[in-house]
């Protein structure tokens, strides 16, 4: 379903302009308040202060306190009121400061947001988004780095997404706030603020639907599938590897929930290898079902089974180790390596 | 109204609740006598023995309930326990799954739902079946939920009744949400604005989401009623286990009024509610009352309350049977004879029956069901398991055909 587009108000929006993943994200709020007055946001401290990594900053300022809510401190609160609000006939965006912290509203987004839909025969609508700052490298103490995204992904009723660069931050939120499911929508924060990931982003045209996955770089060796924050860990991977003459095919998965997962067949089919990568641990997630679906889909085409480089099994660990946690490029790299020697 | 101190402040003397890991026989009925019908500061319109009482208060929000009136309300309590305890049956006979009796609880439902207009949204828990009754919707709806063949898909928007909720006290959130939303909307401020009222039990007044939705209601002064039917026993747990101190009281922690009214008084209901309402409609909300009553019956079919209370207790409440007194109050008056009793019996006899027949002949969903409305948008993942399934499923007919 495409976005609303609408013509940039006196300038607020110019038609291209080079943005970081976080300000992305903030016009894109700002383009979807613009444009619909029943979008309002919710948080812990997301007027005054624009949240704590500042994605809605200026929002309250333009917009008032009626539509962008610092809110009580309590995660069930923010997403049961938000269910409330929408069964009124608003669309609310509501900000978990950090995934850690999720786990208080998981209750309400489990039982009430995920299927009331389905409770009532299609009679109540609930297009509430639930913006999670989520994944690791930023150093952070306890709870602010972990992946939970397979835990939601796992719900049948809620949507899952995950963007990676600006241009799909700025789509991809406006997408999901006027999507009429309940749409999950992780924010890979050590990106916000990525220099290196600074691009032009064209306002005015969408570069394809919400729930698609994309080939973000073309390869013939063997394929990498990631989401959020570790494609471009996969993207500096095959840059490595195209020194030394290895071409790896990059998909960007985009949409955890449904799983668009044609362009990973297509892919594996003519590279015959995959790695899936995410910093989320392994066990029963992402990945699994991703090599669970290949192996299904894929089997006679596959030189060598569906390998995986994720978070390991374990509690985020202390940041000090987080390097040690999280796939890096050295890591998917090996992890090619052994696809490629099988 | 007396003042928000004494909505709020503790009685001298009123003690913690048992310190002790079970209360004892001798607690369960020292806190029965004690809070008995609940108490002096219990808002009380009609006596258990059919007697009205003034209210300087109260009076004025039930100065329209005329005998006629009288008798209608009368007349939804009967229906609304016939067709409870039709159903209650019916779940003994194996035609339901299970069912949630509210038997006792008739006028706390009926009364409060009486006090709604057609703009407000009531938020129900799963026992509402009186309020939803007053809402108009078809009790025949209520019963897929507890034979199984759905969720509860009645129209929430055409009724102001919204789905049920099983998940203790998340409702109660949802309720603050879209009272928030009325205000938001500029529904409020004047006789013709907009409320909520949102039902929860004893037992949810422990969990999170209702202190979270008593913050929320607050601090963004929601137009929404908090109508806490203390029904004595959250399944097994007594009130003592969930709370130090009477449940209204806990309003004046989050800065609005608390109010205990007789949940057995349907008059007392109705008036207490209108209030509350009242003041929400002109943006003074919130508003947390307290209806004092007690369940008669198991908290579902599939409890067994004689493990864990007293028939003693039992005995007591059925004096303050919240039908019987207005029965009595109307045959004092004058303003019913036996043979509009027994009409009134025969209407609720009908209404059962039309219950029963409706329930042995209620279709069962067919499969597709299953894959019906995960989404409000399409699932093309969904419609292929959906597609594959019933291809699977026409395999076995065929050969049953062969």
């Amino acid at each position: 379903m495409a976005a609303p587009v609408k013509s940039p108000v006196d300038g607020a929006v110019p038609a291209m302009q080079k943005l970081t993943i976080g300000k992305a994200l903030n016009l894109g709020l700002r383009a979807a308040m613009e444009a619909d007055d029943k979008v309002i946001v919710l948080g812990e401290d997301v007027g005054k202060l624009g949240g704590v990594f500042r994605i809605t900053d200026g929002l309250q300022k333009d917009f008032g306190e009626q539509r962008v809510l610092d809110t009580p401190l309590a995660e069930s609160g923010i997403i049961g009121t938000a269910v409330g609000l929408a069964v009124r006939g608003f669309r609310p965006v509501c900000e978990i400061q950090f995934e850690g912290f999720i786990f208080p509203g998981f209750d309400q987004i489990s039982s009430q947001l995920a299927k009331l839909h389905y409770r009532t025969q299609g009679k109540v609508k609930v297009p509430v988004v639930v913006r999670v700052p989520f994944g690791g490298g930023i150093g952070a103490v306890e709870h602010h780095s972990e992946s939970p995204e397979s835990l939601f992904a796992h719900i049948p009723g809620l949507k899952v997404v995950s963007c990676s660069n600006p241009a799909d931050a700025y789509w991809m939120i406006q997408q999901a706030i006027d999507c009429d499911d309940p749409v999950l929508f992780f924010e890979p924060k050590r990106l916000y603020h990525n220099g290196q990931l600074k691009s032009e982003v064209d306002t005015t045209t969408p570069p394809g639907p919400l729930f698609a996955s994309r080939v973000v770089r073309q390869g013939t060796d063997c394929t990498l599938v990631a989401y959020g924050p570790s494609v471009k860990v996969c993207l500096d991977a095959a840059e490595a590897a195209a020194e030394e003459g290895r071409s790896l095919e990059v998909i960007d998965l985009r949409t955890i929930s449904p799983l668009d997962l044609a362009p990973v067949f297509e892919s594996v089919r003519r590279t015959g290898r995959l790695v899936a990568v995410s910093e989320a641990s392994s066990e029963s997630s992402i990945t699994s079902e991703i090599a669970a679906r290949v192996q299904q889909e894929c089997f006679y085409s596959l030189e060598a089974p569906v390998l995986r480089a994720t978070g390991f099994d374990t509690p985020y660990p202390p940041s000090k180790l987080e390097e040690h946690f999280l796939p890096d490029l050295d890591r998917v790299l090996h992890t090619v390596d052994r696809a490629m020697g099988w | 109204m007396p003042s928000p101190e004494q909505w709020t402040h503790p009685e001298p003397g009123e003690g913690p609740a048992a310190q002790a890991a079970q209360p004892s026989r001798e607690q369960v009925i020292a806190g029965l006598r004690n809070t008995d019908a609940g108490g002096a500061e219990v808002t009380q319109l009609l006596t258990p023995e059919g007697e009205r009482i003034a209210s300087p208060q109260f009076d004025r929000y039930i100065s329209d309930v005329d005998p006629e009136a009288l008798r209608g309300l009368y007349r939804d309590m009967v229906l609304v326990r016939r067709a409870d305890r039709e159903a209650n049956a019916m779940q003994r006979q194996g035609q339901l799954g299970i069912w949630v009796p509210l038997l006792g609880q008739e006028a706390a439902q009926v009364g409060s739902g009486r006090a709604l207009k057609p703009q407000d949204m009531a938020f129900p828990s799963y026992r509402e079946h009186g309020v939803a009754y007053t809402r108009g919707v078809d009790f025949k709806e209520l019963l897929g939920i507890f034979r199984c063949t759905d969720h509860g898909g009645w129209d929430f928007q055409a009724h102001g009744f919204h789905p049920y909720t099983i998940v203790i006290g998340n409702q109660v959130l949802n309720a603050a949400g879209y009272a928030m939303g009325q205000k938001f909307e500029g529904k409020v401020g004047d006789d013709d604005g907009e409320a909520t009222i949102v039902y929860f039990g004893d037992g949810a007044t422990s969990q999170g989401d209702v202190h979270e939705g008593f913050v929320w209601a607050a601090v963004y002064d929601a137009p929404l009623v908090f109508f806490c039917q203390n029904n004595q026993w959250a399944i097994s747990e007594p009130t003592e286990r969930q709370s130090r101190l009477p449940l209204y009281q806990r309003a004046r922690g989050y800065g609005f009024p608390g109010i205990r009214v007789d949940g057995n008084d349907v008059l007392a209901c109705l008036a207490v509610t209108r209030w509350a309402l009242e003041e929400c409609r002109h943006g003074n909300g919130p508003v947390l009352i307290e209806a004092f009553t007690y369940r008669m019956d198991a908290h579902t079919t599939t409890d067994d309350p004689t493990r864990y209370r007293l028939s003693d207790e039992l005995e007591v409440w059925k004096h303050k049977d919240p039908i019987e007194r207005v029965r009595v109050h109307l045959a004092r008056s004058g303003f019913a004879d036996q043979a509009w009793f027994d009409q009134i019996q025969a209407e609720a006899d009908a209404f059962a029956a039309d219950l029963r027949e409706f329930c042995f002949n209620m279709p069962e969903p067919p499969p597709e069901r299953v894959f019906a409305n995960v989404y409000a948008e399409p699932s093309p993942v969904l419609d292929a398991q959906r597609d594959e399934y019933l291809s699977y499923l026409a395999g076995f007919v065929e050969a049953g055909e062969r």
